[in-house]
């Protein structure tokens, strides 16, 4: 989650105090992870000094909450620019479930035993997501359906890779 | 917890081809069970050997206490009506019926007046969001809406244990949830034990907990703390 880019999101929906801003974050994308207020306020810092956002105005009192920040036109097209760009798909190459079952392999370890005991964990993880979607918002159950399918990949990945386990197990022990 | 239904080391071959070789699995009332496994692996056959539908060739089935596998057709036909719940993936309603004549066909079959039968299959209409459409036949009911009348069929006699085979296999993911989400809330409200045969890990999610069938047996992975 790239906070400065939420935050400069936040405030092309509408110019905010820190403080608004810290609670819609912690709304929408907190999810059990709060931002802090030092992080808020360090990252409106930054992007002020490098002309994503103006303070508009300071209403009487003290403290930094008292700011109102607006995004300038470079800040909404990096915004823009965010948005519209790809996500890197990430292929993660297993790395830490190849590693094992290739390892597990090579020194004639129960891989598919190995392999169950991941898929058991993996279920496991999405009985509680699928536990978040049944009883949370649409918010959360976005969310929730985003870890589910990630872990699902996982799962068709191990199912193959247990198919093909005789197969490997010739390749990496020749 | 106690168990209420029971497979105890099965095999059952189709011709000479071996579909369960040794299965064994046992499942505690109330409890919601996902049987996976790739195509081939079984987990059908088991299905279909725990509600009676077959006859091991050996081993044992028990239900409540009962000895499944060794009841003549008629006790396991009884059974099947008078405490066990289906579910499958295709063509489950009879086309001639209204929606609520099919959710109402287990309690008519057991005998139950049509006077007292269709008001309580009625009843599961608004309960799953089918509000309307208790007159329309199975061909003017989308794939979702066939599939939730399929399901207050299966739940609507009350029974013990609900087998769901592959029950959201023809439907798209966010229907295929609604109908999960439908079928988890009702069986537990009701306390009814559910079997469900799927391949689709985000369907076995649904469950309590999860075995796998392979080549015809049964591996249960320990249960995990939560």
């Amino acid at each position: 989650m790239s906070v400065p880019l939420t935050l400069l999101g936040l405030l092309e929906r509408e110019p905010s105090h820190g403080y608004d801003l810290k609670r819609d974050y912690d709304a929408f994308f907190g999810r059990g992870k709060p931002l802090p207020f030092g992080q808020v306020y360090s990252t409106l810092s930054r992007l002020a000094r490098d002309g994503k956002v103006v303070i508009s105005d300071v209403a009487p009192g003290s403290g930094p909450d008292r700011k109102r920040y607006v995004i300038t036109d470079v800040g909404a097209t990096e915004v823009e620019q965010w948005l519209t760009q790809p996500v890197d798909p990430e292929p993660h190459l297993q790395t830490v479930l190849f590693a094992k079952v290739v390892l597990a392999l090579m020194l004639d370890r129960p891989a598919a035993e190995y392999l169950d005991t991941q898929r058991s964990a993996h279920l496991h993880r999405m009985r509680e997501l699928t536990e978040i979607k049944r009883a949370g918002s649409l918010v959360d159950a976005l969310l929730a359906d985003h870890g589910l399918y990630h872990l699902e990949a996982d799962l068709r990945w191990i199912e193959m890779t247990g198919a093909r386990l005789d197969a490997l197990r010739k390749e990496v022990r020749p | 917890m106690s168990v209420v239904i029971e497979a105890r080391n099965v095999e059952f071959s189709f011709g000479q081809t071996p579909a369960l070789r040794g299965a064994s699995v046992a499942v505690e009332a109330g409890e919601i069970l996902a049987v996976m496994g790739p195509s081939g692996s079984g987990k059908s056959t088991l299905l279909h050997c725990l509600a009676g539908i077959l006859v091991p060739d050996s081993g044992e089935i028990l239900f409540d206490g009962a000895r499944v596998h060794a009841m003549a057709e008629t006790e396991r036909s009884s059974l099947r009506r008078d405490r066990f719940g289906f579910v499958f993936q295709f063509g489950q309603l009879v086309p001639e019926l209204t929606a609520v004549e099919n959710v109402a066909l287990p309690l008519l079959l057991s005998g139950v007046h049509r006077k007292r039968a269709l008001p309580k299959a009625s009843a599961w209409f608004s309960r799953l969001g089918l509000d309307g459409l208790e007159q329309r036949r199975s061909g003017e009911l989308s794939g979702g809406q066939a599939q939730r009348v399929a399901l207050a069929r299966g739940l609507v006699a009350e029974p013990q244990v609900l087998f769901a085979d592959e029950p959201t296999g023809a439907l798209d993911s966010l229907t295929g949830e609604q109908v999960m989400d439908l079928l988890v809330g009702a069986a537990r409200e009701q306390g009814t034990t559910v079997i469900l045969v799927t391949h689709e890990p985000r369907i076995a999610a649904y469950a309590d907990r999860e075995v796998m069938v392979r080549d015809g047996r049964v591996n249960a992975p320990d249960r995990i703390a939560s």
